[in-house]
C-alpha cells in the first residue's frame, strides 16, 4: 500500500515539475481564458456561448473580475485575453509589453452606459439628477432624497425624507474608473478630493463586488443609490436616472443616446483606440458612455488560441454585434468597427 | 545467520522511521516556507511603509499609500466582539450538555453543534446576506438604535450589515470549537472533585462553578482558539461586513477585515506596491493567527496533561 | 451555633438555590440558543436549496449571464477534481506524520511537527491561497486546478495528521508489544498491525479532512479561478461548487440565487452525511470529542 502511494505522489511531483517548464506548450482544442471587465460580462458571456455554437472548438472561458483584475492577469500572463472598460494608462501598456516582450491591443467591443440605479420605495419612474447631484451624493454633501438639489429638477415627485445609502464598487473596476472619469470632468471638486481611477477611496457608502456586487446592494437596501451598467439595472427591474447632459438636456442611456455620444466624438479617436467618451457634446448624448474593450497580444505564441481569437473578434465585430441592442449595449459605430477590424488583422500567430 | 536477522530488521525500520520522518518534515517545512513566502512577497511594501503600515488608515490605491489600521480594527472589534458573544454562550452549551441534559440526549445534540463546525464559511456568508442582514435590519437594529441609541455603537444608518451583523456571525460559528474544548476540559477534572462538593452540600451551579474554576486555564484555551478561528474566518465576514475601510464608532458601520480586503483586493491589484502591501496584511494575518493559537494550544495542553 | 447563625442558614439556602436555578436555567437557554441558528440554517437551506434542485442543476452547464436555467455540473465535476489533486497531495502527507507523532513520540521533533501542525491549522485559508498563487499560479502562468488542489491539500493535512495520530494512540501498547515480542520489526508491526487497527479512525479522518476542503472557497478565489466550461484538464483554471455559489450568491440574479441555495443545500447534505458516518465508526472507540 505504502509502494502504491509513493508512486502516486512521485508521479504528481514528475508532472507539475514537468507542467513549470513546459509554460509554452499549448494543447490544441484547448480552453481559451479570459478576465475582466463586470461591465460587459452580459455580453461577453452571450458571445462566447453564440460563438461556441459555431465553432466547436472555441471554449472560452471568461470570469468576471473587474478591469483591473482583467489588466493584471492579461500583464502577468494568467490568462490569453483581458477586458477592461477602463484603457490601459501608459505605464500599464509600458509594463505589459516589457514583462511579454510583446505588443498589447485594444479592441473596442460595445458600447456601454454607467447608469445611476437607485431602490426609492414609492418612486416608480425614472428620475432627473444633475451633476450636481450626482456629485453632492457621492461626495456625502446631499445627505437625503429630499434635498433641494434633486427636488427641483423633478416637480411632481414626491421624495422621501431619508438617508441616501451610497453603494460604490470595492474592486479595481472599469465602471468605478468610467463613473469617476465623468465625475472629474463635471467637478473640480471631486477631481481634487476623489480622483479619476478604477479604485478610489468613496467618501461615503457600501461596497459592493463587481457590477453585479453593486446591483445586489441597491436591489436589497432601500434609499440606496448606485452606479452600475445598464444591463444590471434593466436585467433586475431596478429604476435609473436621466442624467442632465452639457448642452443642459436630461437623456436617458439607450441605443440612440449612447451611439451619439460616440459618434461626436469620432474626430478625436486616437490611433490605438484608447477615448474617453463621458460628457460628450450634442444635446442627445448620454453623459456617462464609454468603450469597453478586449485586450489582446498582437504575437500570440499559441497557434491554436491566436487563430481561435482572431476569427471570434471578427465574428464578434460583425454578427456578434447584432446581440448587442437586446442586452441595452450599444454596437460601435461602422467607422470605428472598420478601425477596430483592421487591430484584429494585427494578430498575428 | 542471526547476526544477519537482526541487520535487515534494523535496516526496515531506519528506512520506515526515515520516510515517516521526511512526511512529518514536510508540515514543519511547509509552515516554514508559508511564512517566508509571505515575508519576501512582501519586502516592497515593508521597506516602504516600516511599522507605520500597521498605524496608518490611509488605504488608498490610486495615490498608492497604503495603511492597514482600518483593516486591524475591523478584524480585531469583529473578533473580540464574536468572543463576548459566544463565550459565555459557549460554556453555557458545555455546561448545558455534559451536566444537565439526559445521558441519551446528549449525543445528538453534541453531533448538531458538530455539523454547526463543519458548516462551510460561504454558507454562513450566503444565509447572512439574505436571512440575517434583513433580519437585523428590520427587526434587531431598530430595536437596538430605540433603547440604547444614546450610546455611540448603536447610531447612525441601519444597513443590516456592518460589523455588528459580522460579529454575531461569527460568534455562531466559533461557539461549537469553545464549547467542544470546554467540554474536554471539564472531562478531564475528576469526578472525586465534583462528588466531594456535593458532599459538603453544594448546590448543583456552585459544583459546577468549582470544576470551571479549576478547568479555567483550559476554558481560556478553548477561548483564545475560538478567537483565532475568528480573525481568520474570511467568506462569512467578506459578504456581511460591508466592505468599507473605515473606522467608526458605531457597530451598524460597515468596516471591513484582514481577510476580506485580501479576498475581494487580490486578483485586481495591480501595481506591485498594491499587492505586495495586501500580502503584507496576509503577514500579519498571519503572525497574529500563529501568537495566538499557540497560546491557547499551551492553555490547553496544561490542562488536559493534567488528567 | 447561635441562634442568629441558625436563622440565616435558611435565606442563604435559598439564595443559593435561587441563584443555582438562575443559572443551570442559563445555561439550558444557551443550549438552545446555540442549536436554534443551526436548526434553522439547516432547514432554511433545505427549503430553499431542494426546491431549486433538480437534475438539470447535476447535468447543466450555467447559463449566460441573465438568462434562466443551467445547472452547476461543471463545478461539481471540478470540486470533485480538486478534492482528488488536494487528497492525493495532502493525505499521505497527514497520514504519515500522523504516525511519526504517534509511534515515534519519545522524540523532540515529533512534539515540534505536532505543534506545527496545530499551527498549520491555525493558518487562514486565504493565505493558504496566496501562498498557492505565488508558488504555483506564477511560475506556471495559469491558473489551474493544481494550484487548487495544492491550496486544498495543505489545508487538509492538520485534519488527518491530528486524527491519524489520535486513532493510533488508542490503539493498546499491548497489541504492539505482542507483535514484537513474536519478532515482527518494527514498521511491519507500525504498518501491518497497528493501521489496520485504526483504519477506521483514520478514514474518518479523511473524509473530515474531504468535508472541510469541499466548502473551502477563499483560497479557490485565486488559484482555481472558476470556469464556465466543462474542463477536466488540471492544468487550467477549474470551477468549483463554494466559488459557484459565491459568485452567484452576490449576483443580483434571481434565478442564480435560486441555484446558489440548491448548491448550498449540496454542501450542507455532503456535510452532515461525512460527520454521520464519522460518528457512526467511532461511537465505541472515541467518547471525546474530534
Amino acid at each position: 500500500m505504502l509502494k502504491l502511494i509513493f508512486s502516486i505522489i512521485l508521479s504528481i511531483a514528475l508532472i507539475s515539475c514537468g507542467e513549470k517548464k513546459d509554460v509554452s506548450v499549448n494543447k490544441p482544442g484547448g480552453q481559451i481564458n479570459g478576465a475582466g471587465a463586470s461591465f460587459p460580462y452580459p455580453i461577453y458571456s452571450k458571445w462566447f456561448n453564440e460563438y461556441a455554437k459555431i465553432n466547436k472548438d472555441a471554449k472560452i472561458n471568461y470570469q468576471s473580475i473587474g478591469s483591473g483584475g482583467g489588466i493584471k492577469q492579461i500583464t502577468e500572463g494568467t490568462v490569453d485575453f483581458g477586458a477592461t472598460d477602463s484603457p490601459m494608462s501608459n505605464e500599464e501598456i509600458e509594463k505589459a509589453n516589457t514583462k511579454n516582450n510583446n505588443s498589447i491591443i485594444h479592441i473596442p467591443t460595445v458600447i456601454g452606459s454607467v447608469v445611476m440605479t437607485y431602490n426609492v420605495p414609492g418612486i416608480d419612474k425614472n428620475i432627473n439628477l444633475s451633476p450636481e447631484a450626482i456629485t453632492g451624493i457621492y461626495l456625502g454633501t446631499i445627505k437625503k432624497w429630499n434635498d433641494p438639489l434633486i427636488t427641483k429638477e423633478n416637480p411632481g415627485t414626491v421624495f422621501p425624507d431619508k438617508e441616501i445609502i451610497v453603494c460604490y464598487r470595492t474592486d479595481g473596476s472599469g465602471t468605478t474608473y468610467v463613473f469617476t472619469d465623468y465625475m472629474g470632468k463635471v467637478s473640480e471638486e471631486w477631481k481634487t478630493k476623489v480622483g479619476v481611477a478604477k479604485d478610489v477611496r468613496f467618501p461615503v457608502g457600501q461596497g459592493g463586488k463587481g457590477n453585479e456586487g453593486v446591483t445586489g446592494l441597491v436591489k436589497q437596501l432601500e434609499f440606496s443609490i448606485g452606479y452600475v451598467e445598464l444591463i444590471y439595472a434593466l436585467q433586475n427591474k431596478l429604476k435609473y436616472a436621466n442624467i442632465k447632459n452639457q448642452e443642459g438636456q436630461y437623456i436617458a442611456p439607450n441605443l440612440e443616446s449612447l451611439t451619439k455620444a460616440a459618434e461626436q466624438s469620432l474626430t478625436e479617436m486616437p490611433a490605438d483606440m484608447r477615448q474617453s467618451i463621458t460628457n460628450a457634446k450634442g444635446k442627445d448624448s448620454y453623459p456617462i458612455s464609454s468603450y469597453t474593450y478586449l485586450l489582446i497580444f498582437e504575437k500570440q505564441k499559441d497557434a491554436f488560441k491566436g487563430k481561435t481569437l482572431k476569427e471570434f473578434m471578427i465574428w464578434a465585430l460583425g454578427e456578434g454585434e447584432k446581440f448587442a441592442k437586446d442586452l441595452g449595449y450599444a454596437p460601435l459605430p461602422p467607422e470605428v468597427i472598420g478601425k477596430a477590424l483592421e487591430k484584429v488583422n494585427k494578430i498575428s500567430f | 545467520m542471526v547476526k544477519e536477522i537482526k541487520s535487515r530488521k534494523k535496516l526496515g525500520d531506519i528506512i520506515f522511521e526515515n520516510i515517516t520522518l521526511i512526511f512529518a518534515f514536510i508540515i514543519v517545512g511547509l509552515v516554514f516556507y508559508i511564512a517566508y513566502e509571505m515575508f519576501i512577497d512582501s519586502s516592497e511594501s515593508r521597506d516602504r511603509f516600516g511599522f507605520g503600515f500597521i498605524f496608518s488608515s490611509d488605504w488608498n490605491p490610486v495615490k498608492e499609500e497604503f495603511g492597514a489600521l482600518p483593516f486591524v480594527f475591523g478584524t480585531i472589534v469583529s473578533s473580540m466582539l464574536a468572543l463576548l458573544i459566544s463565550l459565555p454562550i459557549s460554556i453555557g452549551v458545555a455546561i448545558f450538555l455534559s451536566e444537565i441534559v439526559h445521558k441519551s440526549v446528549r449525543t445528538p445534540i453534541s453531533f448538531l453543534i458538530e455539523i454547526l463546525a463543519a458548516i462551510p464559511s460561504i454558507i454562513y456568508g450566503f444565509w447572512g446576506i439574505f436571512v440575517f442582514a434583513p433580519f437585523m435590519r428590520n427587526t434587531v437594529q431598530p430595536m437596538l438604535q430605540s433603547t440604547f441609541g444614546f450610546l455611540p455603537f448603536f447610531k447612525g444608518s441601519m444597513y443590516g450589515t456592518g460589523l455588528l451583523t459580522a460579529s454575531i456571525i461569527l460568534a455562531i460559528m466559533i461557539t461549537p470549537i469553545i464549547s467542544a474544548i470546554t467540554r474536554d476540559v471539564l472531562k478531564a477534572i475528576p469526578v472525586s472533585q465534583r462528588d466531594a462538593a456535593y458532599a459538603l452540600g453544594a448546590t448543583k451551579w456552585e459544583a459546577i462553578k468549582m470544576a470551571l474554576l479549576n478547568a479555567r486555564s483550559g476554558i481560556l484555551g478553548g477561548a483564545v482558539l475560538g478567537l483565532g478561528r475568528a480573525i481568520g474566518e474570511t467568506m462569512a465576514v467578506t459578504m456581511v461586513i460591508g466592505n468599507k475601510a473605515q473606522i467608526k464608532a458605531s457597530l451598524f458601520e460597515p468596516a471591513y477585515s484582514m481577510a476580506s480586503v485580501i479576498a475581494n483586493e487580490f486578483a485586481e491589484a495591480s501595481g506591485s506596491l498594491h499587492i505586495s502591501s495586501l500580502i503584507e496584511v496576509g503577514l500579519i494575518l498571519f503572525g497574529v493567527t500563529f501568537i495566538i493559537n499557540s497560546m491557547a494550544r499551551l492553555l490547553i495542553y496544561s490542562v488536559t496533561r493534567k488528567a | 451555633m447561635t441562634a442568629e447563625s441558625i436563622q440565616k442558614i435558611p435565606k442563604n439556602l435559598r439564595r443559593r438555590k435561587i441563584t443555582n436555578s438562575v443559572m443551570i436555567s442559563l445555561c439550558v437557554v444557551a443550549g438552545i440558543i446555540t442549536i436554534l441558528p443551526l436548526i434553522y440554517i439547516f432547514f432554511y437551506t433545505t427549503q430553499s436549496g431542494l426546491s431549486a434542485l433538480n437534475a438539470d442543476f447535476f447535468t447543466q452547464l450555467p447559463k449566460p449571464v441573465g438568462e434562466v436555467g443551467g445547472g452547476m455540473a461543471n463545478a461539481i465535476v471540478g470540486s470533485i477534481i480538486l478534492i482528488g489533486i488536494g487528497g492525493l497531495m495532502g493525505i499521505p502527507v497527514g497520514i504519515l506524520a500522523g504516525i511519526y507523532i504517534s509511534e515515534y513520540s519519545k522524540n523532540i521533533f515529533a512534539t515540534i511537527v505536532k505543534f506545527t501542525t496545530d499551527v498549520l491549522s491555525g493558518v487562514p485559508s486565504i493565505v493558504v491561497g496566496i501562498f498557492a498563487y505565488g508558488v504555483i499560479v506564477i511560475p506556471m502562468q495559469r491558473f489551474s486546478a493544481l494550484a487548487g488542489g495544492f491550496a486544498l491539500g495543505i489545508l487538509m493535512i492538520p485534519t488527518v495528521t491530528k486524527i491519524t495520530e489520535e486513532m493510533l494512540r488508542l490503539v493498546p501498547q499491548s497489541l504492539r508489544e505482542a507483535s514484537l515480542a513474536l519478532g515482527v520489526s518494527r514498521w511491519k508491526t507500525t504498518l501491518r498491525i497497528v493501521l489496520k487497527t485504526a483504519s477506521a479512525g483514520i478514514i474518518t479522518g479523511v473524509l473530515l479532512a474531504i468535508a472541510r476542503a469541499a466548502g473551502e472557497t477563499a483560497p479557490l478565489l485565486f488559484t482555481a479561478f472558476g470556469n464556465s466550461f466543462w474542463q477536466t484538464n488540471i492544468d487550467g483554471p477549474m470551477a468549483a461548487l463554494p466559488l459557484q455559489i459565491f459568485v452567484y450568491a452576490i449576483s443580483p440574479y434571481d434565478d442564480w440565487h435560486r441555484q446558489a441555495w440548491a448548491g448550498a443545500f449540496v454542501l450542507i447534505f455532503l456535510v452532515f452525511i461525512v460527520n454521520l458516518i464519522v460518528r457512526f465508526v467511532t461511537r465505541n472507540k472515541y467518547s471525546g470529542n474530534l
